[in-house]
């Protein structure tokens, strides 16, 4: 049955029933355990914001917590999916992907081509994203961007529970590398969530809301504000159809196109900085395959191109606000 | 006061779940005559789109609900009275009338659903009504309890109703032990035994039709008569576009032109139902469960069932209820029967339950007596 669950515990969930499923499913990372030294009981973490806990009393020794060296339990969580596991491998914050950079884009990424197709990576790396939890430049940033660039990697962004318990666990059944996105933002938001195993297939966008003025393309906590934005433009007579990609490789062209189709407008919002972002990405795709139904110019509503602030006034000004998407609709509109 | 000349059009619940809905626009005038069975107006949850039937005749005195608004389950919308009712009493009901608190919705709709443990394993349902006859409502193939919403509180008021999700579906158990009619039924008759029915009316919808009747040939003391709607296991054929394009879609795309199939007014599909059956569908087991049963019940767009003749034989009393418009199972089939009532309702598809629902839940709480 379906009951409300919050996405940390609908992750969780995802996690569990996973391993329960597959023996080869192993779960490893900095702290997901209990933290070094401890036993796993009751009061360990289960990673920084407590996804993990309780796993470990269930499932033992298929935990695995790691030292502080991404590089190197990364590259064995890309290793043992090359040979018969499924790892999930939790990198704490997206932002220190970038000490592992090589074991992600040019092994994970690359064996089932280099290997002519032989080789299969079923490795699921699950990292915290996002700004507005008062972290800083270095453990705020929506990397989304970085990741979906490069070909062999699939990059998934939540935007809620339910959608976060099947992907994780499509993410996991997944024969390729997955970059798995929990913006920390979500992780108390709940929705209804079946207690049985699911999957979301990859590169199907979920329409969100409809509407026949203006599509918003947004995923991930975007998609929060998009709906605020869509709430207060219905006041005012403007109806937006809202599409949360939920996915970004692959990426539905198809919904994003046939939506703006429909409406002739659009607003690609995207937490990421602005420069080749997902947004720009989706600006530059609909103008190649909708030029002809657009009314207006394609609108933008991204983070600056700056670092995460730490000032909090100035942290709250970076990330996209419903204020800003509901303008940037607005300017679609203006004659 | 004439109060009691006076009859109120309220926001409908449909549903276990539905706590408000917008009244999209008033589909008559005021002052027009009105009759039982009109549609008076279109209503719109967050589910599905409808035209609400009168349920009472009368003149419409006065439209309260303004077209485009949200209201609460069971909020005034319109007021029916004759002509001799003063402005001045239906003034004054407007101002009395209150939303009636529904100690459910506290609950929310959770509790609106039990849970049953059977010989086949565990099977969502519901049950409504506290008197009166039992009657057990079975939904279609890759359908669920919910196909009944706009039936189930009405059948209510004169019966005790039970909807139930048969295995492979909803929120039941979706392995199917035995993935044809027969393990069906006894999953039928394994929930009647766990609600403890001896016996019951039976009314069912589509494959549902042919699990009531095929229960009704193997245990006919478990069943005092058979309402079959849309019925599987009369006739030959069955649209295979229908079962092998629901059974393969997995995508939104892919699946929406596959239900208008469904209903007469395909404007009845909409994102919602949509996006719910593609979620029944990606849950483990599901996939197995439909396949399996299809290629059972519906090789190739026939159907392997036939149970016209075993149902005339049983000389169980016999409704058969269908939608003119049926593109899934032919109108046609309901010839099958030589004893049996037969209702065929105009403008409607093969969910002549929700299509036209005041119809169709008149003629069974007609057939049940």
């Amino acid at each position: 049955m379906a009951r409300n669950l919050s996405m940390k515990d609908a992750i969780n969930e995802a996690l569990d029933q996973e391993m329960s499923r597959d023996p080869t499913v192993i779960v490893m990372g900095e702290d997901i355990v209990g933290g070094s030294g401890s036993p796993g009981e009751d009061d360990a973490w289960g990673g920084v914001l407590g996804v993990t806990k309780g796993l470990y009393a269930k499932h033992g020794d298929r935990l695995m917590d790691t030292p502080l060296s991404e590089s190197a339990y990364i590259g064995a969580a890309i290793g043992a999916s090359t040979c018969g596991l499924r790892p999930v491998a939790e990198l704490m914050f997206l932002d220190f992907m970038g000490v592992c950079f090589d074991q992600i884009f040019n092994q994970a990424a690359k064996f089932r081509y280099m290997f002519g197709g032989k080789a299969e990576t079923p490795v699921t790396i699950r990292a915290m994203v996002g700004a507005g939890f008062r972290a800083a430049a270095q453990h705020s940033q929506m990397l989304t961007p970085l990741f979906t660039h490069i070909p062999g990697l699939k990059v998934v962004c939540p935007s809620n529970a339910y959608d976060a318990k099947g992907l994780l666990i499509q993410s996991i059944r997944d024969n390729d590398p997955v970059i798995f996105c929990e913006h920390k933002a979500l992780y108390a938001s709940e929705t209804d969530v079946p207690e049985e195993s699911y999957t979301v297939p990859f590169g199907e966008a979920n329409i969100v809301r409809e509407g026949s003025d203006a599509t918003i393309v947004c995923y991930g906590l975007m998609v929060h504000r998009a709906s605020e934005a869509a709430e207060t433009l219905a006041g005012e007579g403007i109806q937006c159809e809202i599409v949360d990609l939920r996915t970004l490789s692959p990426i539905d062209t198809d919904s994003v196109v046939e939506s703006v189709e429909n409406t002739g407008r659009l607003v690609c919002v995207d937490e990421a900085n602005p420069r080749c972002s997902i947004a720009a990405d989706i600006a530059a795709t609909v103008s190649q395959e909708a030029f002809s139904s657009l009314k207006a110019a394609p609108q933008m509503v991204t983070a600056p191109h700056t670092p995460v602030p730490f000032s909090p006034a100035l942290e709250d000004l970076y990330i996209p606000s419903a204020e800003a998407i509901a303008d940037a609709v607005r300017k679609t509109m203006a004659p | 006061m004439s109060e009691a000349n006076i009859t109120p059009v309220l926001m409908p619940k449909w549903g276990l779940s539905m706590s408000e809905g917008v009244l999209v626009d008033w589909l008559v005038d005021e002052g027009a005559e009105i009759n039982v069975g009109d549609e008076i107006m279109e209503v719109e949850t967050d589910k599905i789109a409808s035209a609400v039937e009168a349920a009472d005749p009368g003149v419409l005195r006065r439209r309260v609900g303004d077209a485009g608004e949200t209201y609460p389950v069971r909020a005034l919308l319109g007021v029916l009275a004759p002509p001799e009712v003063s402005d001045d009493d239906i003034d004054a009901y407007i101002a009395a009338y209150e939303v009636p608190v529904d100690e459910d919705d506290d609950e929310g709709a959770a509790a609106a659903y039990e849970f049953a443990e059977t010989a086949v394993g565990r099977l969502r349902y519901a049950s409504r009504g506290d008197d009166g006859p039992a009657l057990v409502l079975i939904h279609g193939f890759g359908g669920d309890l919910d196909n009944w919403l706009f039936n189930i509180d009405a059948l209510a008021e004169r019966a005790r109703v039970y909807a139930f999700d048969l295995p492979g579906h909803g929120q039941s158990v979706k392995a199917i032990e035995d993935p044809g009619l027969a393990g069906l039924a006894s999953a039928l008759q394994a929930f009647l035994d766990t609600v403890e029915l001896d016996s019951a009316h039976l009314v069912g919808h589509s494959m549902g039709a042919a699990v009531a009747a095929r229960l009704a040939c193997d245990a006919p003391e478990r069943v005092q008569s058979l309402t079959l709607i849309a019925a599987a296991g009369l006739g030959p054929e069955i649209n295979a576009d229908y079962i092998d394009g629901f059974v393969g879609a997995e995508s939104r795309r892919e699946l929406k032109p596959v239900l208008f199939n469904l209903f007469a007014d395909s404007e009845l599909v909409n994102r919602s139902m949509v996006d719910d059956l593609l979620k029944y569908k990606r849950i483990d087991g599901v996939q197995e469960a439909l396949s399996s049963l299809a290629a059972e019940l519906f090789p190739g767009g026939t159907q392997s069932a036939q149970l016209a003749a075993d149902i005339d034989a049983s000389g169980l009393n016999t409704l058969v209820i269908w939608g003119s418009g049926d593109a899934v199972i032919p109108a046609a089939h309901a010839q099958a029967l030589g004893n049996a009532a037969i209702e065929i309702i105009d403008g409607a598809g093969h969910m002549v339950q929700m299509e036209k629902a005041s119809a169709v839940n008149a003629l069974i709480l007609e057939h049940i007596g």
